[in-house]
């Protein structure tokens, strides 16, 4: 008996040095192996993401910059090499949650826009939409007969009741935090409920296959860009949640000569616009009678408009052309 | 006849008795039924032999003559057709229908609550009249309940149709928000569905036994295993009979509340937007009501077809027509009294929102469909079927065709124009998205689909019997012991508390 346990346990012991230098040599060879992998990938992406290469372009071989890894190391390389790497996607549940800690708000001071759609443009280049897909879209619009007709770009509004998210049955379009309403269309299913139940026309459906971008191919799909978009799924302006992430204004922000279309926070209660004009939110909006599209319906939009009042740009010719009359939609 | 209700006397002083200090019995109204009146006005009523062969005539095994066979290729092909439209839209994208951004819901989702509003007939003729005893429904229950049955089975078939990425459909069990409308639809006609097949078929089993014994020598195999399977052992004693009264008399009183919440929830998916025309709160009792319209219509028509086609005029009177077609015009009435609500209401005010929908629905484009749909499919039926001559059958068919079709083009109606008058302008956009009528797709698609619910309602009435053979034998049965001046129910036999209108007799004669 004793002979037997002595045997069993010299047999444990044996098995468990051996298999615990297994389970160590496996791991050893994992890590090494997975190091090569993440240092093959680093130098890939580093190397062939999409985005500008404009350092790329114009250093010569002898231009040398400093870079820092992230494992501490200082190395010296040719700008040659260099490619402006795409900022890293956010997963689809960072995409739902948003940034934290702000709340995205628009100003469009009606009095300067003069309707030369900029910003429709600018938008369409960045999210590769075709013309006829507007996701900011400048309007000619008059109130009634004898009031003004005045120029209104209207983005999606990112309301805080928003109708749309309400009537998903899946889920695919959602509010989040930080104001911005998305779309995931790796989940729609294409019903078309939340164009429906949108009562400022702002979404649009993908009814044919969506125009490949080949310079776009290897960019993962996230909700804040919105690339690849895909067939039978709906879209529409998204406050280009993934500029802001990396300091900047959205397309049409940007891209307003005139300075119209103030972007900012509601939480640090500042806005700027395209000039660079930095001003308190709420005194702008209480300063110049702001308000909002159709406020009656409840949907509570985050953009606000200052009316136009001392108009500087000649307004739509639809004023004193009765057959282009649009005040009955 | 006559053996039969000597057989039962001593049931029948029994139940007498029993019923003595019952005062309401004294003032039982005899139910006013074809059969009864007869009966009592001296005439022959059908035998139980005569009322199975005639039922059972259409489905004899080797009954499929030149016609029927024309019939049903004529709408496998239309089918097929359909599919082949499906197919391409499938491949090509929703590119390949009319909608686009503006009208981005079309023919399709109006198809769908038209289909869905259809399959009210059964709920209304079934449920409705067998909870008030109406002893006239006996022959027509079970094309009703098949109406409804087929109807739900395709109109569930249309969102998905409809739907961008139909290939995500699961993303509805994986993902399903309970706030949205359209799973409060899939729940609600889900549970219809069930509910309805399960209304269908429970009264069949007594019959279907009765086909597989009839035809036990003549039918094929297969056919027999089905009847055997569906027939799960029914021998007719009177502990099954009295679980198949208890089962039915459940669904009956259950189902009117579910068809109810359908309709009302797919009426919610307009009602619960914010777009002027669809934002209404009568939606809800005015879709439910337009279902019941157009479902009992359709009633009618199924009534009519089989009536002429398997020469059912014994059992289908023009009685029968005369009261359902007074059913058709009392829901009339109620659903023009809710459309001149919708619309009257609105048109006083002319707010800004409504205004321009208004003018051309009234006076603009829209405005010959919309007056003709008021005056031809609302008004016209009101004035033919208040008259006894407009409550023919012929003629009572020719207006249900019509308030049929209006029902149809009444829902595209209440559909398009909403989504081409959205509130702000729809300014440079191109003439594909402010201009909509379906195209070939669509329409090949929507008229598949409804060639599809004739074809299942035609090679099912080729396989069971079209009315419920045990229920009308049952009327007969009623209406002798009417005749006689017996009280029309009888106690059950052990005693118990339990009235049962099928007795001994239909018992005995099934197990002959």
């Amino acid at each position: 008996m004793g002979e037997e346990k002595k045997t069993s346990r010299r047999k444990f012991l044996t098995l468990t040095v051996l298999g615990g230098a297994a389970v160590a040599a496996g791991a050893g060879i994992q890590k090494a192996f997975s190091a090569n992998v993440a240092k093959a990938a680093s130098d890939t992406t580093a190397a062939g993401a999409g985005g500008a290469s404009a350092a790329a372009d114009t250093a010569s071989v002898g231009d040398t910059m400093k870079v820092l890894t992230p494992t501490g190391e200082l190395l010296e390389i040719s700008k040659a090499h260099a490619y402006a790497a795409h900022h890293a996607p956010v997963t689809n549940e960072e995409a739902r949650i948003g940034i934290p800690g702000r709340r995205f708000v628009m100003v469009i001071d009606l009095s300067k826009c003069d309707g030369c759609k900029k910003c429709t443009v600018a938008c369409q280049k960045m999210h590769f939409t075709p013309p006829d897909r507007e996701y900011i879209k400048v309007f000619e619009m008059q109130d009634s007969k004898e009031t003004g007709a005045y120029w209104m770009p209207k983005p999606c509004f990112h309301c805080d009741n928003p109708p749309c998210t309400k009537v998903c049955p899946v889920n695919a379009t959602f509010k989040r935090e930080d104001g911005i309403v998305l779309i995931d269309n790796t989940r729609c299913i294409g019903c078309r409920f939340c164009m429906a139940a949108c009562p400022y026309s702002t979404r649009f459906f993908n009814w044919g296959a969506p125009e490949e971008i080949p310079a776009m191919d290897n960019i993962p799909y996230t909700p804040e860009q919105g690339y690849p978009r895909r067939i039978g799924t709906v879209e529409k302006c998204d406050f280009c949640p993934d500029m802001i992430r990396e300091g900047k204004m959205p397309a049409c922000v940007d891209s307003c000569d005139m300075g119209a279309i103030y972007f900012g926070d509601e939480n640090e209660d500042a806005v700027t616009n395209s000039n660079g004009d930095t001003v308190r939110l709420s005194t702008l909006l209480d300063q110049n009678a702001a308000y909002r599209y159709l406020e009656e319906l409840g949907t509570k939009p985050r953009v606000y408009y200052l009316p136009p009042k001392n108009r500087r740009y000649p307004e739509p010719r639809i004023a004193h052309d009765a057959s282009r009359r649009t005040i009955e939609g | 006849m006559d053996s039969t209700i000597k057989k039962n006397n001593g049931a029948e002083q029994a139940s007498l008795a029993h019923r003595a200090a019952d005062a309401t019995f004294a003032t039982d109204p005899i139910p006013a039924s074809p059969t009864i009146r007869l009966a009592a006005a001296g005439g022959t009523l059908p035998s139980i032999e005569k009322i199975r062969d005639d039922f059972l005539k259409p489905i004899t095994p080797g009954n499929f003559g030149k016609w029927s066979r024309y019939w049903v290729i004529g709408l496998a092909v239309v089918m097929a057709w359909g599919l082949f439209a499906y197919i391409y839209q499938l491949r090509t994208g929703l590119e390949a229908t009319a909608m686009r951004n503006y009208v981005s819901w079309g023919l399709y989702i109006a198809t769908f609550v038209f289909i869905i509003g259809i399959s009210h007939s059964g709920t209304l003729v079934s449920a409705i009249l067998r909870v008030t005893n109406q002893e006239w429904r006996r022959p027509i229950t079970r094309s009703a309940e098949l109406l409804t049955a087929v109807a739900l089975m395709f109109g569930g078939l249309m969102p998905i149709i409809d739907m961008g990425r139909p290939d995500r459909v699961l993303n509805m069990v994986f993902f399903g928000r309970l706030q949205s409308p359209l799973v409060w639809d899939i729940v609600c006609i889900t549970t219809y569905l069930t509910g309805s097949l399960m209304f269908l078929y429970l009264p069949m089993i007594p019959d279907i036994a009765l086909a597989k014994k009839r035809f036990a020598n003549t039918a094929s195999k297969s056919r027999l295993w089905i009847y055997d399977k569906l027939a799960m052992g029914w021998e007719g004693t009177p502990e099954q009979w009295r679980r198949l009264e208890r089962a039915m008399r459940v669904m009956t009183v259950m189902i009117i509340p579910i068809a109810v919440s359908v309709h009302t929830v797919i009426s919610y998916i307009f009602a619960m937007t914010l777009r002027a025309g669809w934002d209404s709160t009568i939606f809800g009792p005015y879709f439910v009501v337009g279902a019941l319209y157009s479902g009992s219509a359709g009633v009618i028509l199924v009534m009519a077809a089989f009536r002429k086609i398997y020469h059912l005029e014994e059992y289908i009177t023009p009685r029968h027509f005369d009261l359902m077609s007074k059913i058709v015009l009392a829901l009339t009435m109620i659903y023009a009294y809710f459309n001149f609500n919708e619309y009257w209401v609105s048109a006083y005010k002319m707010e800004s929102g409504e205004a321009p929908l208004l003018r051309n629905l009234f006076s603009g484009g829209y405005s010959t469909v919309f007056w003709i749909l008021q005056f031809g499919t609302v008004l016209l039926p009101i004035i033919i079927l208040a008259t006894p001559r407009g409550r023919k059958p012929v003629l009572a068919t020719i207006t249900c065709v019509v308030i049929v079709a209006g029902a149809w083009v009444k829902r595209y109606i209440i559909i398009i124009p909403v989504l081409l008058h959205p509130f702000l302008p729809m300014q440079h956009a191109p003439l594909s998205w402010t201009n909509y009528f379906p195209n070939w797709v669509e329409f090949s698609v929507v008229g598949g689909m409804l060639a599809g619910i004739l074809l299942v309602i035609t090679l099912f009435s080729k396989f069971f019997p079209i009315s419920s053979i045990w229920e009308v034998e049952e009327g007969v049965h009623v209406a002798q012991r009417a005749a006689a001046g017996l009280p029309p129910t009888v106690a059950s036999h052990n005693g118990k508390d339990h009235k049962h209108t099928l007795a001994p007799a239909i018992e005995e004669a099934f197990a002959q």
